[in-house]
């Protein structure tokens, strides 16, 4: 069941096309990696699905409806640039952030203690902002994002600024809050970081949507039967496969990384590799989403 | 709506319970007070003694330049350049040379000294000299200074207002006048303050990103709203505070003031007595001045319809800021840093300096259409109609005059919104004025 869908959203500013028609469907409870690289038009699309700014044609729904200014509340928006008010301490400014979302006083103070502790930042509460270090006022916007227990959480590069500690304190909170049963959206340009995260992904390019599915079909599909092997030997191409590169290993053995011509499958690989070297590993390359956002990028389909 | 109110509160209660406000709301008044305290003073108190060497080589003033609370003259004899000299050795605060005059054709006198003499003591000298020329020219025409002082006149003019009721009141053109520049002095004042701190607080929204978490959750034109009128609860808050503190400071220094004012007059009546020298005239002329200025005024707070400036007050001083701040809060989005908000804030701030300047021809004029249309476009209208309002203006007008400041504002909201809505979302982009407009038209 999808929670979010996009259908045909179109955005253009004075000087250039942000969005062109894109449409995608965001299912309920999943990790969703919207990828792409700066001056894509992701955070044009995540503006305005958070009604900042308008869409010239198109519509985004959020579990079937329209989204509203009231629907707005049920989406935890935190932004690529992070900012708080530098002069308001913590306790107030997350209260402040919690009740212009729509939360009572008593049910908010409850929810900031809670999620200061969570977080380690109980003994912070009477601070200004100011007073933080960096990666602690970004643990507080993260709770100012989270804080209203939104069904969606959209998260503009969240780990840009974290130490890996906290980077990953933030992954298990992340985790946490999907088990409980919301749907996340991951925007970021560096693609390999969220790849492990994201159970779904959309890939953007110059305004439009390229690619967008399951990670793992997507994977799939872009298989290229390309394998590495291990081998003791030398290897030489052939009506069967191609030798695309080959180096020794810490081991005096030598890795190739070889491409199928037949679309015979790996076993008939194998029986054919069988004959000409003595094989130690075998594994089929699965391309990276960089690889494959690089190649479908490119223009060099492989389908 | 709810958001508003949370919006407003937050921006009230982060800049009351500032440090830097509770030690301006307190400072101030003992600054104003000590600034006024200053001046009266500096006008009231003596001059330190000057001495002054006359060389008056035509003889005819010899007796002319009598000594003073300021001034001590004596003759001398001696040459031009042996005077110079002893000024020179610091013997002498100044030097006056009259050489030997025509009557008819005085020419040639100087006065010379070390550094440059005051204005007034320059007036004084030449008011004697030319005292004394007039004396000579009477008496050598044959008339008697007492029968020409005999025919002198002295009037003094006292002003009515005639309403409709009949009554004449005694209106009182200076405690008007007073009344009225202070108002719109203090509403000028306020608009450049809390309009600037309109536009720091949006830019610093704009700089921290915090912009974005909070739009997201609020609409741009809710969030300007509520910020502008949060900032006028803090002037608001500061203003009575000032009026409430003032009263208490200017009581307790005013009665402190009026004790000593009566001991030395005592004290002054006393000597002048005691040494037997009839005052000079110049001098009780002054006081009596002043006198009447100080009736003058009390009488103002009677005749002048204090409830009506009360009103006006705080209608313009509301709607002026509301109309300046909502500007300066569409300044503040469109620029990346204070720095960059100069060139915006000019323009914007030309009918409110115009409005200051144009205050003197005003005053002279309080019923011209120069006041008057100043008084009714919303721009200049807060200061301009504060200053008329005390002499009197005719309902029709006062009406107009905030019917369109009530429209100017919601212009200028509105307008500042179509601006602040795109700005605060842009970074990095040159802003100019074809920007703005091609904002202002944007749809969403």
């Amino acid at each position: 069941m999808e929670l979010l869908r996009i259908e045909n959203l179109s955005k253009s500013y004075s000087n250039h096309q942000a969005l062109s028609n894109v449409s995608m469907a965001i299912p309920k409870g999943s990790i969703f990696g919207l990828l792409g690289p700066n001056g894509a038009g992701k955070t044009t699309l995540i503006r305005i699905i958070t009604r900042i700014i308008e869409q010239d044609s198109g519509e985004a729904y959020l579990g079937g409806e329209k989204i509203t200014p009231e629907l707005v509340r049920r989406i935890g928006y935190l932004p690529e640039e992070r900012g708080l008010y530098k002069k308001m301490k913590v306790g107030e400014q997350l209260l402040y952030l919690a009740r212009l979302k729509g939360l009572s006083r008593t049910d908010a103070v409850d929810k900031i203690k809670n999620w200061l502790r969570r977080l380690d930042l109980t003994e912070w509460h009477n601070k200004a902002i100011e007073d933080l270090s960096k990666g602690m006022a970004q643990k507080v916007q993260f709770i100012a994002t989270v804080l209203h227990e939104p069904e969606l959480i959209i998260l503009d590069e969240p780990f840009s600024g974290f130490d890996p500690v906290n980077a990953n304190l933030i992954k298990d909170e992340i985790f946490k809050l999907q088990e409980a049963g919301a749907t996340v959206i991951f925007s970021t340009h560096r693609m390999e970081s969220v790849e492990e995260l994201c159970d779904h992904i959309a890939l953007i390019n110059k305004s439009q949507k390229i690619l967008d599915g399951k990670k793992l079909d997507i994977k799939n599909d872009h298989k290229d039967g390309t394998f590495i092997v291990t081998h003791e030997g030398s290897l030489v191409g052939g009506a069967h496969f191609e030798l695309l590169s080959s180096s020794r290993t810490e081991i005096g053995l030598t890795e190739s990384i070889i491409k199928d011509r037949t679309a015979g499958g790996p076993n008939n690989l194998v029986k054919e590799l069988i004959n000409h070297v003595e094989i130690h590993s075998f594994i089929e390359k699965v391309p990276t989403i960089n690889e494959i956002f690089i190649s479908k990028v490119k223009g060099g389909s492989h389908e | 709506m709810n958001n508003i109110g949370l919006i407003i509160a937050r921006e009230y209660l982060s800049r009351v319970r500032k440090k830097s406000f509770i030690v301006m709301t307190l400072l101030a008044p003992i600054l104003f007070g000590g600034f006024f305290f200053f001046i009266g003073w500096s006008a009231t108190r003596e001059a330190d003694t000057q001495t002054i060497v006359v060389v008056d080589e035509s003889k005819l003033f010899e007796s002319v330049f009598e000594n003073d609370n300021e001034t001590v003259f004596s003759y001398t004899s001696t040459s031009l350049d042996n005077a110079k000299e002893e000024v020179l050795t610091g013997l002498f605060d100044g030097l006056l040379y009259i050489p030997s005059v025509d009557v008819e054709k005085p020419e040639g006198v100087a006065f010379y000294s070390t550094n440059n003499p005051s204005i007034t003591m320059m007036r004084k000298l030449s008011r004697r000299i030319e005292g004394e020329i007039e004396n000579i020219k009477l008496t050598r025409s044959g008339i008697d200074k007492e029968v020409l002082d005999g025919l002198k006149a002295d009037v003094d003019i006292s002003t009515f207002n005639l309403s409709e009721s009949g009554d004449e009141v005694v209106s009182s053109s200076i405690g008007a006048t007073a009344i009225g520049w202070a108002s719109g002095f203090i509403i000028y004042m306020f608009i450049f303050v809390y309009g600037a701190m309109c536009m720091r607080g949006v830019v610093e929204e704009k700089t921290s990103r915090i912009i974005e978490v909070v739009i997201s959750s609020v609409k741009p034109f809710n969030l300007m709203l509520g910020k502008v009128l949060g900032i006028a609860g803090v002037g608001l808050s500061q203003f009575i505070l000032w009026v409430i503190l003032s009263i208490g400071i200017s009581t307790f220094v005013g009665g402190m003031f009026a004790g000593n004012a009566t001991s030395v007059k005592d004290a002054q009546a006393q000597q002048l007595e005691q040494m037997d020298i009839p005052q000079d005239e110049g001098q009780l002329a002054q006081q009596e001045a002043q006198n009447t200025v100080f009736s003058d005024f009390t009488g103002a707070l009677s005749t002048v319809n204090i409830p009506l400036v009360i009103i006006c007050f705080l209608f313009y001083f509301l709607t002026g800021y509301l109309l300046y701040g909502a500007l300066f809060a569409a300044i503040g989005s469109a620029v990346d840093s204070d720095a960059d908000a100069q060139q915006f804030m000019f323009p914007v701030t030309i009918p409110l300096i115009i409005s200051i300047v144009a205050l003197n021809g005003v005053i002279n004029d309080p019923n011209g259409s120069m006041a008057f249309w100043m008084s009714i476009i919303p721009f200049t209208s807060p200061v301009i109609m504060m200053m008329r309002v005390p002499f009197g203006v005719p309902v029709w007008e006062l009406a107009l005059s905030m019917v369109l400041m009530v429209g100017g504002f919601l212009f200028t909201i509105w307008l500042a919104s179509r601006i602040y809505r795109i700005g605060i979302l842009m970074h990095g982009t040159k802003v100019n004025y074809k920007t703005l407009g091609k904002w202002i038209m944007m749809k969403n």
